[in-house]
This record gives C-alpha cells, sequence and structure tokens, in this order.
C-alpha cells in the first residue's frame, strides 16, 4: 500500500514537472504501438534480464531468478487463490500468506499444478538467492571483478530481499510439516523439520518472520537500490515514447537515475585508477543530492559505463549535466575572434587542434585529396578556433556556443557541400551541434574510402598486419566502425581479438578529464596497449589525432600511424618514382613500405 | 678502446666484442669534435692503433648468452665463438633518440627536417645529399632538446652534450652557407665543459648565430616547401612563427639497443632514466652490484668523448686491481 | 617650493615589482591541488602551440609566471581568452596538467571575483 502511494506520488511529480514536448509524446506514444514495445522491452529486459545474460551467463540468472522468479511466483500465486476461491478481488496478502489461511484446503482446480508450481518457483528464486549471497564474497565467479559496495540502506533492503524467500520456504514446511499442504519442496522439508523441530510453536513465528521481512524490504526500497524495480517500468515505457535526457535534469532524468539497481556492472568497464568517480557511485550521488566534485570531473566520458548499463541509463548525459551545473560558464566572450573573408570550396578539411600536433595526419590527407584532384580548402591550416567540445565536455556550453558560432558561421559561408575532419572529437560537435544543415560531415576515413569507391584513389592489399583501435568519440560517441575497418581492410590485414567495437578501451588521452595525472593516464594507456597488441600487428591504426599521440607517447616497438598515414604510404609506394623515393626517404623501419 | 689497450698495458688479455662491423661506434660517423674541432679520425686512429694486434677484436658479433662457470664468465656469441673470461666491462655507449617518435617536428615527413646526426654526416661527407645552395640565402633553424627533458618523449633527463653540438653545428653552418641565417632554438644552454662558453660567444660574436630563448612546439610545411616552426621568444614573452629552409633536430641519448639485453643476461640495475646504474655515483662509478662486471661510457648516461675516455682508464685501474685480488 | 628643491632629492613611482608586496593567496591554492605547476620551466612550449595565441596577446606561461610571483591583476580577463582546447597539455615536457590549472584558476577566480 505504502509503496504504491509513495509511486503514485513519484510519478504525478514526474507528469508535472515534465516539459510540454515531452508530455505531448508521452501522450502519442501512449496510444501508439510504442506502448507494446515498451511492454515486450520490461519483459526482455526487466524480467529476464537479457542484456545481463550476455555479460555473464550465470550472473543474468541470478538476477533473472530473482525478477521473473518473484514475478511469476506472485502471477502464479493469484491464480491459486483466484481458482481456489473465485472472486473480484483478493486481499494482497492473500495469496502471499495462502498456504497459512487455507492450510486446510481441499481440492481445487488444478491444485497439483499449484503447487509443484509455486514451489518450483520457490526453488528457482531460491538458487538466485544462492548465487546473490555467493557474489558478495567471490563475485568473480559471476564474471564480475568487482561488485558494488553497498551502504547501509542498501544493506537492510539486500538482507530483507534475501531473508524473504528463505524464510518463506521455513514458513510454507511448517505449515505443510502440520497439515500437509506442501508441494514437492515444501512438503518433504516440512516433514523432515517435523521430525526434530517443535513445529506448533515455531510455525506462527516464521509466518511473522517472513511477513517481517517482507515488510522491511517494502518499507526500504524507495530509499534503496531496488527502486529500480517499479522506476525502470515506468523509465522503459517513457524512452519508447521518445523521451530522453537532454541539457538539464528533467523528470525523465530523474527516473533514470532512480532506475539505477547499483548491479555494479559498470565497475569492471571503468578504467579509471580510483573507484569513486565510477558510474555507480556517481549515480548514488546525484539521487542523493550530493554528487562529490571530484566524482563529477575525475571521468574520461569515454562511455563504457554508458555502453554496458543494462537498464540504459544516459551516465554521460548525466555527467555533463553535472559539470555544466558546477562550472563557471559564460565568462569567455572570445571578441577577437573575427570572421575571416569567405573561402569557396566544394570540401572543407578542418584538422582540429590535436591534429596540428601530428603533421604527418595533416600531409597525409592533403597529399591523398591532392592526388584525387578534390577542390578542398584546409580550413584551420593557419591555426583556426577550437571546434569547441573540450569547453562542452567541461560543462561550459555558453562558452562552447561562441566558437561554434564562429566555425558554423566560416562553414557555412564557404558553400562547401562537405565537411572533412581528421578528429573525431570535432566530428562529434560538428554533427551534433552545430546544426549545418545539408552539409555532409565526415570523418576523414568516411570520406577516403568514399573516394576509393569512386576510383579517385588507388591502394592495394599488401601483407601488413593492422590493430585497429576504435576511439570513443568516434566508436561509441558516433557509431563508426565499420568504415575505418572496411577502408585498412583494403591496405593490409586487420586482426581484432582484443577489446574492440562498442567494447574498446579508451587510450587513456582523454579531454573530457582534467584530473588524472600524467602518470595515471600513462598507466591506463600501458593498460589499453597490452591488449590492444596481443596478436603482435606490424602497426597500430588509429583514427584519432589524440589516440595516436596517446599511444605513440609509449608504443616503443609498434609503430602507430593514423589510417590516412597508412593509405597514402600505400598510394605512393604503388606510385610514380618520385613517390617512392619520397616514401624511401621518409621511413626508417622498412617493413613492407 | 681505450679500456682495451690500458688493460693490455697493464698485462691482461682483452677480448673486444662489437657488434657492427667496424670499430668506432658514433664517432665514426662524426665531422668535427667539439671543443678543439679535430677531425673525429685524430681521436679514432690513435685509438685503433692501440689495440691493433695486441687486443682480439671481434667484429660483427652479438652475445647470445653469459653463463658464469667456475668463477668464470662464459660469453657465446652469434658467430658461434665462445669467450671465458674473469671479468666483464660493458661499454654498449648510447643510440640516439628516433626523432621519427616527436612527431611534432616533422622528422620523417618533411625532407628538411634532419637530425644533427645526418649533418655530420653531410659534413664528413659521407653521404652525397644537396642540403641547401651553397650561394643561397635562407634561414636554418637548429632545435635543442628533442627526445630530451620530454616527458612526452620517455626521456626527462638530459642528454647533456646536445648543446653545445648544436653551437657547434651552428658555426659550421655559418662557414659553409654564409648567406644563410642561423637560429638555435633552446631551453637553456648547457655549456658545462671548458671552452664551451667561449664557443658560445664566438657563435654570437663572429659567426652571428642567434639564440632564440623558446622550445620550438609544432612544425608546418608552407606552400613554398619551407618549414614553419611555431615557438615563444620567451624572452620577448610573445609567441613567433619563422619559415625555415633547413631545420637540425638535436637528438638525445638513449641506453644503446644491445644494453637492453645485456641487462637482462647480466641481471644489472638500471636507473629511471633506463641506463646502467653503478653501485656509487662518487666512489664506485664503474662498479655493478656484480663481481666482475664493470662499466664504462656512455651506457652510464649522456656524456662527451673525452669524459667516455677518462671513465675507460679509470675503469681499466679498478678491473687490474680487480684481477690482481682475484688471483 | 618642490620636494626636490628643499631636501635635493624627489619621490617617485618605483618600476620595480615589489615581490615582498604580492598576494601569494591563489599561488598557495594553485599548488595544493596541484604541485606540479611549480614544475614549469618556461620553455614557452604552450604559448608556441596555443590556439588563442595566435589570434590575440594571450600568453599563457606569462599568466602562470605572474601567478607564481603573486602578480595577480587583471587574470580573470586574460583567462577568459583560452578555449580550453588542450594542447598546452599535449605539448608539455614537463607534463604538467595544463588544463587542470586553467579549470582551478577559473574557479578560483569566478568564485572570489576577486581578480577580475
Amino acid at each position: 500500500m505504502f509503496i504504491m502511494l509513495y509511486l503514485l506520488v513519484l510519478f504525478i511529480k514526474w507528469i508535472i514537472r515534465m516539459s510540454p514536448e515531452d508530455k505531448q509524446m508521452s501522450i502519442r506514444g501512449f496510444f501508439s504501438v510504442k506502448t507494446l514495445s515498451a511492454v515486450k522491452e520490461i519483459f526482455t529486459e526487466s524480467l529476464l534480464h537479457r542484456k545481463i545474460f550476455r555479460i555473464n551467463p550465470l550472473l543474468g540468472y541470478m538476477h533473472m531468478s530473482l525478477a521473473f522468479g518473484w514475478f511469476v511466483l506472485i502471477v502464479t500465486g493469484h491464480f491459486q487463490s483466484l481458482f481456489y476461491k473465485p472472486a473480484a478481488f483478493h486481499p494482497p496478502y492473500y495469496s502471499i500468506f495462502f498456504n497459512k489461511l487455507e492450510s486446510a484446503a481441499g481440492n481445487y482446480p488444478m491444485k497439483g499444478f499449484f503447487e509443484f508450481a509455486m514451489d518450483f518457483l520457490l526453488l528457482f528464486i531460491l538458487s538466485g538467492v544462492m548465487l546473490a549471497f555467493y557474489k558478495r564474497f567471490r563475485s568473480s565467479g559471476l564474471g564480475m571483478t568487482k561488485t558494488t559496495r553497498l551502504k547501509l540502506k542498501d544493506n537492510i533492503a539486500l538482507i530483507s530481499l534475501w531473508c524473504i524467500f528463505p524464510l518463506r520456504l521455513l514458513a510454507e514446511s511448517a505449515t505443510s510439516g502440520l497439515c500437509h499442504n506442501g508441494g514437492f519442496m515444501t512438503g518433504s522439508f516440512g516433514n523432515a523439520l517435523h521430525t526434530f523441530l517443535p513445529l506448533e510453536t515455531i510455525e506462527m513465528p516464521l509466518w511473522w518472520a517472513y511477513s517481517i521481512s517482507l515488510g522491511i524490504f517494502f518499507f526500504s526500497l524507495p530509499h534503496s537500490r531496488y527502486m529500480h524495480i517499479p522506476v525502470e517500468m515506468i523509465l522503459i515505457f517513457f524512452r519508447n515514447y521518445g523521451l530522453k535526457t537532454c541539457n538539464n535534469y528533467n523528470s525523465f532524468s530523474d527516473m533514470e537515475i532512480k532506475s539505477c539497481s547499483r548491479c555494479g556492472v559498470c565497475i569492471d568497464k571503468c578504467q579509471m585508477p580510483e573507484s569513486d568517480s565510477r558510474a555507480v557511485y556517481f549515480i548514488r550521488g546525484l539521487r542523493e543530492n550530493t554528487p562529490d566534485p571530484h566524482q563529477v570531473e575525475n571521468c574520461m566520458m569515454c562511455g563504457r559505463c554508458t555502453d554496458i548499463c543494462p537498464v540504459g541509463v544516459d551516465v554521460n548525459k548525466l555527467r555533463l549535466i553535472a559539470r555544466s551545473r558546477s562550472a563557471n560558464d559564460g565568462r569567455s566572450n572570445y571578441p577577437y575572434l573575427s570572421a575571416k573573408n569567405p573561402v569557396n570550396a566544394d570540401v572543407l578539411f578542418f584538422a582540429g587542434c590535436m591534429t596540428h600536433l601530428s603533421p604527418g595526419i595533416i600531409e597525409s590527407v592533403q597529399g591523398i585529396f591532392n592526388m584525387a584532384g578534390i577542390n578542398y580548402h584546409f580550413m584551420d591550416k593557419d591555426g583556426g578556433a577550437c571546434c569547441g567540445r573540450p569547453l562542452k565536455l567541461a560543462g561550459r556550453n555558453k562558452d562552447a556556443e561562441k566558437l561554434i558560432n564562429f566555425n558554423r558561421e566560416e562553414i557555412l559561408n564557404s558553400g562547401a557541400e562537405t565537411l572533412v575532419t581528421s578528429c573525431p572529437i570535432c566530428l562529434k560537435t560538428f554533427r551534433e551541434d552545430y546544426n549545418l544543415k545539408h552539409i555532409r560531415v565526415l570523418h576523414h576515413s568516411q570520406f577516403i574510402l568514399g573516394l576509393w569507391y569512386e576510383e579517385k584513389i588507388k591502394i592495394s592489399k599488401q601483407l601488413v598486419t593492422l590493430a585497429y583501435h576504435d576511439p570513443c568519440e568516434l566508436g561509441r560517441g558516433l557509431s563508426v566502425y565499420k568504415e575505418p575497418v572496411e577502408l585498412l581492410n583494403r591496405i593490409g590485414i586487420v586482426r581484432t581479438s582484443y577489446p574492440h567495437g562498442t567494447d574498446s578501451l579508451c587510450c587513456g588521452g582523454s579531454l573530457a578529464d582534467t584530473e588524472l595525472s600524467m602518470q595515471e593516464r600513462d598507466a591506463i594507456t600501458r593498460e589499453a596497449l597490452g591488449q590492444i597488441l596481443v596478436n603482435n600487428p606490424q602497426y597500430l591504426a588509429t583514427s584519432c589525432p589524440l589516440c595516436k599521440k596517446t599511444f605513440a607517447k609509449l608504443s616503443r616497438e609498434i609503430p602507430v600511424m593514423d589510417i590516412a598515414e597508412l593509405v597514402y604510404r600505400n598510394m605512393l609506394s604503388r606510385g610514380t618514382a618520385a613517390g617512392k623515393r619520397k616514401l624511401r626517404k621518409r621511413t626508417k623501419e622498412t617493413a613492407v613500405y | 678502446m681505450e679500456a682495451s689497450a690500458r688493460l693490455t698495458e697493464l698485462g691482461f688479455n682483452v677480448v673486444l666484442v662489437e657488434r657492427q662491423g667496424r670499430l668506432g661506434g658514433h664517432v665514426d660517423n662524426w665531422d668535427f669534435l667539439f671543443p678543439d674541432r679535430k677531425p673525429a679520425a685524430n681521436i679514432l686512429n690513435p685509438l685503433k692503433d692501440a689495440i691493433n694486434y695486441k687486443v682480439e677484436v671481434k667484429l660483427s658479433s652479438e652475445i647470445s648468452s653469459i653463463k658464469k662457470l667456475n668463477g668464470q664468465y662464459v660469453t657465446s656469441l652469434s658467430t658461434g665463438d665462445f669467450i671465458k673470461t674473469d671479468a666483464i666491462l660493458v661499454a654498449t655507449g648510447f643510440d640516439l633518440f628516433d626523432a621519427v617518435k616527436k612527431e611534432e617536428y616533422g622528422y620523417g615527413i618533411y625532407e628538411k627536417v634532419i637530425t644533427a646526426a645526418d649533418l655530420e654526416e653531410y659534413f664528413s661527407g659521407k653521404n652525397g645529399h644537396k642540403l641547401l645552395r651553397k650561394d643561397g640565402r635562407g634561414k636554418i633553424g637548429i632545435l635543442h632538446c628533442v627526445g630530451s627533458r620530454d616527458e612526452k618523449a620517455g626521456n626527462e633527463y638530459c642528454s647533456k652534450v646536445c648543446c653545445v653540438t648544436g653551437v657547434k653545428q651552428a658555426m659550421k653552418l655559418r662557414e659553409y652557407f654564409p648567406g644563410y641565417e642561423v637560429y638555435c632554438f633552446y631551453m637553456d644552454l648547457r655549456m658545462f665543459g671548458r671552452y664551451f662558453e667561449d664557443l658560445y660567444k664566438e657563435a654570437q660574436e663572429k659567426w652571428g648565430v642567434q639564440f632564440i630563448r623558446g622550445r620550438v612546439s609544432e612544425a608546418s610545411e608552407t606552400h613554398d616547401n619551407k618549414i614553419m616552426v611555431k615557438f615563444e621568444d620567451t624572452l620577448a614573452g610573445k609567441p613567433m612563427k619563422i619559415s625555415l629552409d633547413l631545420v637540425i633536430l638535436l637528438t638525445g641519448f638513449v641506453p644503446a639497443a644491445g644494453a637492453l639485453q645485456l641487462k637482462e643476461l647480466l641481471s644489472l640495475e638500471t636507473g629511471k632514466d633506463r641506463f646502467f646504474k653503478p653501485v656509487d655515483e662518487h666512489l664506485k662509478r664503474n662498479h655493478t652490484s656484480r663481481q666482475g662486471v664493470f662499466l664504462a661510457g656512455a651506457c652510464t648516461g649522456p656524456k662527451s668523448i673525452a669524459e667516455s675516455i677518462t671513465e675507460a682508464r679509470a675503469v681499466a685501474l679498478e678491473i687490474s686491481s680487480f684481477l690482481k685480488n682475484n688471483e | 617650493m618642490m620636494v626636490k628643491d628643499k631636501f635635493g632629492f624627489s619621490i617617485h613611482a618605483d618600476n620595480q615589482v615589489n615581490l615582498d608586496k604580492g598576494d601569494y593567496s591563489l599561488l598557495q591554492k594553485i599548488m595544493a591541488a596541484e604541485p606540479g605547476f611549480l614544475n614549469c620551466i618556461s620553455c614557452g612550449s604552450c604559448t608556441a602551440s596555443c590556439t588563442a595565441a595566435s589570434f590575440t596577446d594571450f600568453n599563457f606561461r606569462v599568466l602562470c609566471q605572474n601567478v607564481r610571483r603573486g602578480q595577480n591583476t587583471n587574470l580573470m580577463n586574460e583567462l577568459s581568452k583560452c578555449m580550453f582546447c588542450g594542447k598546452c597539455r599535449l605539448i608539455c615536457p614537463r607534463g604538467i596538467n595544463t588544463r587542470k590549472i586553467i579549470s582551478l584558476l577559473h574557479k578560483e577566480l569566478s568564485n572570489t571575483m576577486q581578480y577580475a
């Protein structure tokens, strides 16, 4: 009862605080097929926990047995009550305490089935409880190296939850031992107990214990991680209707925060050296309204936690909002940025701040464009303004806006149809914040692959082994995984038997984190390199200048090169004598080139 | 070579193992040496003469393994030879920092960016490349601290001898290409040795070399194939850029490639800078913690040729007293 | 009667910066949070690579140097020119976390509004 009321109040608060657009979206969605897809998602994720199964089968089984098992137990119990005593409405406690209240029940339709089913489900849930208990001591057995450190409120809820089912087993068995109304498990267990325990005296206390345990659980639920049980379902509905967390806290983000079950799956994915800023603790900080500034700032925003979250909480977005609230935004005007004379071209090339520190990439991109005869303008050749994303990552949205406006004007004035950049960080902000209308915004690997398809450049596959690293901003950030690999496959052999794609490791160079020291970053980089270079490729191919510099610093034996550089070398090696001479002069390592 | 010669004089048998096909190491590639500008051959030839016929020299030989047997060291070489000795002197020297790794400067990308070693080869006539037109006009830049004093390059130590090398080369460049201005971009000018300060003064006064206190951050190519470098003239307090016809990178020292292998084979200690660590920096500069294994030369850290020769003489004495005591 | 005539000397403003009178409170705060701030060897790489420095008169090295000498006037004005791009951190040979220092200065100066 208490829970229902609590939830209702919360729900009403959320609806009231929703923006008008969100409300409209919800209403429209409610009456559409999206409601059905939401129901399906609730079934597959909240009950069956399909995503967790993919992480580790045992872990998935554990979560599923508790969620799905208990759900079916309640439903089955309800049907059992209905079948026994058909009525329009039974009080909720009726089916919970059915075995006690109707201990002398005679025959009713499907009695045998129900007795079996209830016991089977209880056993199913108990297996999950045992796994959960085991996980607290040896989480590696369930595929988790580290598990969430819980505080008092969560521990109370956890222990009461765990006690519910063993106590139910004991209580039902006690009653069964006395009245012989148990199923295969409670019956036999009850008989066993009857032989050496004074069941008459302990039967009632056991039922009381069960009931108290249930009560403690439900009272502590709103203040604990188990709030995710009701809230996640509501979240799924609204998410299917198209609501999401944007630039500020709203009803939806509040739902997300409360949907975090603190399952701890995000902890192993995080590459940070210390644990306080991990997603689960950050969300907890938000929920308790006390996010530690260190938690908010010390995060590389690599997105691995956001990607793995079984509930689908957008941790990255929440962290950005937290940053924007504590950032001292709006102090920079950049009055010195004045519009340049527009230069017309078909294609704009924006190198970005980081690429300027890697002249090899610039030379290669320009070389490829020249050889393909592209009419392009190198927008920031003599140093341009920063794209603005580093400011956005720090939460300084207003300041970033000034840089964005300046660059945007130049881009639109050029009349170009395509904007190509060699930096995924710039690319992400161009695509998401710049509102460049009809202009095609591409990463240079995508553009170069296009050039090959249009037969404007010639490359050939050579016997050289490559490892490709998916950068955080290009991969998880923009879902561009295939084109770089496809391009690389045309010039060499790409081996990928290390975390890649959505699971790719962060290089450690991230601009989103201002707290990490160089030594801490180096440790992250070394760890990542160890995994990526496990197959000993001849080259490590990157598509982000920051990743390139970060890896090149610590990769002593295996050279790190950008995709553009590898493609350009390939083009030169099969080209004119002058090109080949140029190539020979530049490399000390002979390899294939 | 010096240590071998001295040890032979003291009456011991020496086997000199060299991985390359000729003696001389890096010095063989140098042109004129500081501070007195003598040709490198003036040092190498006397050294080679001193060991000629007196020391067993094994060229093109790499070390496969070193074992201790009955108190003696048995070294097996890649050529199949075995050497039994009572002491080992590690003199693996140094390698130069691979300038490709400092990618901001564009070595390996821009033709006009070369290293100091490349320039020495050019001066000594070893490669026939044409650097610049002798009668041309333009600007040459020398960048100090490439791969040294740089956390990003993984070498936080100072390589000591590059500054004076830069000054020496600056003067030579002004001599060879009088129509070109020469700029030295430095963080500090480490003129640590005798007469070095005089070289600095001579470079400024006689040759008109310009010294700019500012580390170059990045290099890019201009449309007329020159190299544009960005730096801050920290003494003037302003960021600047300049286009150069030739850029020379003063690359620092790193431990020789073979040093790591020897470290494993002999279980030697290295310092944070990855060079070998002697037992004590003052009184036992040539000793390792392993009995009978000694160190000399640049394998313990960047040093000049004069210092290496001095150390060679010192270690010869140390080895001599060790061997005498162990008889 | 002028001071000079009466006493034979005149009192004029001192052009030398008096470090005794510097305000080191800001420096103390930065040092506590990021001790690497003192590792600077003034090589100038940061200013050389700075994105903003190619547009305007912004010199990060000098800004930090002034903080170290306790000269904090006009600091926020200067600091607001920074685009926060991160090239300085990538180029610094001493491995100093320059962006953290910028963040710290930003926070301190915005909070106190003392050094506007």
